[in-house]
C-alpha cells in the first residue's frame, strides 16, 4: 500500500504486514528480507519507510499497571494519548511528552523523543525502566540501564535498527491538575529570547514559538511560552474541541506573503506578557493535535521539518545565520519553533545536547533541497546536528560527521546481524 | 451495563469495547476463538477503564455449542454486540465452494444461530439490545464480492427481521452498514482515505447511533449517499459496470 511519513513526502509503494501478538510477529519476521516497523507514521521523513513494514498499531495492549509507583507496562503499538485518557484521571503523566500526542510508545522509544521540559527532564528514555526487544534470530532481549546497557543506549533513540520494540515498562509521575500555568512573553529578536530562556532555568515548560521570516533587527522575534504545573484543579477536563483540514490545501496557498501574514498577526495578537494563565494540559502540549490533518496545509507534494541543535556557545551566530539565510530565501512557514535543550544522553544516537534546537517547516519545492544543503554547512560548521526523526534527506557526510557515536552504532549492527533484517529508506541513505 | 461482543478480537469490536467501556463503563465479556488475545485484550481494557472484561471461547460456526455459550453467561447482556465477520477470497470463492460456504457460515448463518438464541431470551425478559455488524457490500451484488456481500445482504435483512419482531418488547436492533474501514481484514488493500474509517470512528458514529435510538447507521456518514446513488442505478446499466 501506499505509505509516507508525516511529512507525506515521499510516498512509497510498501508491502505491509500488521501484527497484535508475539505470535504473528514471530511469523512476519520469519519472512524472508529485510523491513522497518510502522506504528503510527508520525515521524516526518523516511525513518519509518521501507519496501516492506510491519504496522505495530493492532500490537497496542496496556499490560500492567502499578497504581503505588505509577509505573505502566505496554506494548510498543500504545499511543501517548491512550496513556494519557488512561492515567490522566487518575492523576499520572508521563514525564516527556513531545507536541504531538499520536505517536506510539515505540516511536518515542526509537527516537528517544524530548519535549518542552527537555532542560528538566531529559528524553524519552529517562522515564522508560526496561524494554524488550525482539532481535533477528527471534531472541527476545530484556533491557534497562543496568541489563544490557549498550544495547538498551542504542535501541533508544536507535530509529528501530536494533531490532523490533515489543513492550515497554514506563514510570509516570504524579500531577495534582489537568492545567497548566503558562506565561508568555514576546521577545522582540533573538538576542532577547536567548537572554530569557536563560534567565528561566527552573520553568518545568519552556518553548519559543519564532518568526523565520522576520530580519533585521526583527530577525528572531518571538513568543516565549512558559509553563508550570498547576497545583490544583480538575484532573479530567472535556475533551479539546478539534477541527480538522478535509482536503490537501493547494500548495501555493502558503507562501512567503502569506506566512508572513500570519506571523505578524500571530506575533501581535497577543500582549506583551501573558502571566500565570491557566491552560488545559492538551492545549499546552499539543496545540496542533486540534487541527487533524494539519499536514495536509501543505498541498500536494508534501513538506518537511528541518530541526536542528547547536552547542549552547555557537548558538546565537549559528541560529542568526540560519534565519538570515531563511528569511533572505522567502522559503519557510507557520511553524518556527525555538528550544534551549539540557544536557546530552549516552545514548548512541539521541538528538539532544546543550544548546538550541530550531525547527522549521518546508513546503517541499524544487529549491528546497539545495537550499537545506547550506543550511547543512552552516549546522556543521557550528558543531551541531539534525534530528533522524524529522529528516528526510540529510547526506550520508553530513550525518557522520555530526553524529560522533556512528560507527559504534554500525558495528553494533554488523555484529548482531541487524544490518540484514532492519532497514528504513533513512537507514539505506545514511548508510548505517 | 454488561456488553457481551462476539468476534471481540476484530480491530471494530476493539474500539467498540473500549467505546462502552469509556462512555457506558460497562462491563464486558469478550467472546471470540483466541483467547490468549482476547486475555490480553480484556486485561488492557481493565486497567484503562477500571471496568471488569472477561474473556470466553466462542466459535461463530460451531453452531451446536451456541445455546450452552449464551445460558453459561451470568448475568446475562444487556447488550450484544456482533462483530464478527470474513471477508473471504471472492475469487476463491467461485472456484472453491468450501470458501463460499466459510463466508456465509461466519457472516450469515453462525450469526442466525447464535442471535435466535440471545432474541428468545430478550423477547422473554422485555430487556436488551443488539448491535449487528453488517456491511454496504451488502446492499447490492457486485462482481468483486458478491459472495460476501449476498452474506452481508442476508445479515441486513435478518437484522431487519429482528427489529420488528422484538420492537414490541422493548428490545432495539441497531444495523451497522460500515463502508471502507481500516482493519486488519483491509489492510492491504489502497482504499480512498477520504471514504476510509478508522475503527474509533466507525465506534463513535455506531456508539452515537445507539444511544439515539437509530435503526440503521452508515459509517463513515457520506456512505448513506453513495448507497443511495448505487442502489439507484438501474441494474440494466449496472451490470455493465466494473464494480
Amino acid at each position: 500500500m501506499k505509505l509516507s511519513g508525516w511529512g507525506r513526502y515521499p510516498v512509497i509503494d510498501s508491502q505491509t504486514q500488521s501484527f497484535a501478538s508475539l505470535a504473528e510477529l514471530h511469523r512476519c519476521l520469519a519472512v524472508a528480507g529485510d523491513l522497518i516497523v510502522h506504528a503510527m507514521g508520525r515521524s516526518y521523513g523516511d525513518s519509518a519507510l521501507h519496501d516492506r513494514v510491519l504496522l505495530s498499531r493492532r500490537f497496542n495492549k496496556i499490560l500492567d499497571f502499578e497504581p503505588q509507583t505509577g509505573t505502566v507496562t505496554c506494548e510498543a503499538g500504545v499511543t501517548l494519548a491512550d496513556l494519557l485518557e488512561a492515567f490522566l484521571p487518575r492523576g499520572w503523566l508521563l514525564p516527556v511528552i513531545p507536541g504531538t500526542k499520536f505517536i506510539s510508545v515505540g516511536g518515542a522509544i526509537a527516537s528517544d523523543i524530548h519535549g518542552k521540559n527537555h532542560h528538566r527532564e531529559g528524553c524519552f528514555s529517562e522515564c522508560l525502566q526496561a524494554l524488550d526487544l525482539l532481535l533477528p534470530n527471534g531472541e527476545m532481549k530484556r533491557m534497562s540501564r543496568k541489563e544490557n546497557r549498550h544495547l538498551f543506549q542504542a535501541t533508544c533513540g536507535g530509529m528501530g535498527l536494533t531490532g523490533i520494540i515489543t513492550t515497554a515498562a514506563l514510570r509516570l509521575r504524579p500531577i495534582r491538575s489537568a492545567c497548566i500555568r503558562e506565561t508568555r512573553q514576546r521577545c522582540a529578536n533573538l538576542q532577547e529570547v536567548f537572554q530569557l530562556f536563560e534567565a528561566n532555568p527552573e520553568p518545568t515548560y519552556s518553548v519559543a514559538w519564532i518568526d523565520c521570516l522576520s530580519s533585521g533587527e526583527r530577525l528572531g522575534r518571538s513568543i516565549l511560552m512558559l509553563g508550570e504545573h498547576a497545583e490544583s484543579g480538575p484532573l479530567r477536563l472535556p475533551p479539546p474541541r478539534s477541527l480538522g483540514i478535509p482536503l490537501e490545501l493547494p500548495s501555493f496557498v502558503l507562501n512567503k506573503h502569506s506566512v508572513a501574514l500570519f506571523n505578524h498577526l500571530y506575533y501581535h495578537g497577543k500582549p506583551d506578557l501573558v502571566a500565570g494563565r491557566l491552560t488545559p494540559l492538551e492545549d499546552f502540549f499539543f496545540p496542533l493535535d486540534r487541527i487533524g490533518h494539519w499536514n495536509r496545509m501543505y498541498g500536494r507534494r508534501g513538506f518537511t521539518q528541518y530541526q536542528l541543535v547547536l552547542p549552547q556557545e555557537s548558538s546565537l551566530a549559528g541560529i542568526t545565520e540560519i534565519l538570515q539565510r531563511t528569511s533572505a530565501s522567502g522559503l519557510g512557514s507557520f511553524l518556527g519553533v525555538l528550544k534551549l535543550f539540557g544536557p546530552a544522553n549516552d545514548n548512541l544516537l539521541s538528538f539532544p545536547m546543550r544548546g538550541y534546537t530550531l525547527a522549521i517547516d518546508f513546503k517541499i519545492e524544487k529549491r528546497l533541497f539545495p537550499f537545506l544543503e547550506e543550511l547543512d554547512r552552516v549546522v556543521l560548521d557550528h558543531g551541531g546536528r539534525l534530528y533522524l526523526t524529522k529528516d528526510v534527506r540529510m547526506s550520508r557526510e553530513t550525518f557522520c560527521q555530526s553524529y560522533p557515536r556512528w560507527e559504534e552504532f554500525a558495528a553494533l549492527r554488523e555484529r548482531l546481524g541487524l544490518q540484514e533484517k532492519f532497514n528504513s529508506r533513512q537507514s539505506r541513505r545514511l548508510g548505517v | 451495563m454488561h456488553v457481551l461482543i462476539l468476534g471481540a478480537n476484530s480491530d471494530m469490536a476493539q474500539a467498540l469495547a473500549r467505546k462502552f467501556a469509556q462512555a457506558e463503563r460497562a462491563h464486558l465479556t469478550l467472546a471470540s476463538r483466541d483467547l490468549e488475545l482476547l486475555a490480553k485484550q480484556a486485561r488492557d481494557l481493565e486497567i484503562r477503564f477500571q471496568i471488569k472484561a472477561r474473556p470466553l471461547y466462542f466459535d461463530a460456526t460451531d453452531f451446536p455449542s451456541h445455546a450452552g455459550f449464551y445460558h453459561s453467561l451470568a448475568p446475562k447482556p444487556d447488550l450484544v454486540i456482533l462483530a464478527f465477520g470474513y471477508l473471504g477470497d471472492q475469487k476463491r470463492a467461485q472456484e472453491d465452494f468450501g470458501e463460499a460456504r466459510r463466508i456465509i457460515s461466519i457472516n450469515f448463518t453462525g450469526a442466525v444461530s447464535i442471535l435466535e438464541i440471545i432474541a428468545q431470551d430478550f423477547e422473554v425478559r422485555g430487556h436488551g439490545g443488539i448491535i449487528g455488524i453488517s456491511s454496504v457490500a451488502g446492499e447490492r451484488g457486485r462482481q468483486s464480492n458478491y459472495i460476501y456481500g449476498a452474506a452481508k445482504g442476508a445479515l441486513s435483512l435478518y437484522l431487519g427481521g429482528l427489529r420488528n419482531r422484538l420492537h414490541p418488547r422493548g428490545v432495539r436492533v441497531l444495523t451497522v452498514l460500515p463502508g471502507f474501514v481500516a482493519t486488519k481484514m483491509t489492510e492491504h488493500l489502497d482504499l480512498p482515505e477520504k471514504l476510509l474509517a478508522t475503527p474509533a470512528e466507525v465506534a463513535e458514529d455506531v456508539y452515537r447511533a445507539y444511544t439515539r435510538g437509530k435503526e440503521k447507521v452508515y459509517t463513515k456518514g457520506l456512505w448513506k449517499w453513495i448507497m443511495w446513488i448505487i442502489k439507484a442505478i438501474p441494474e440494466k446499466l449496472f451490470k455493465r459496470l466494473k464494480l
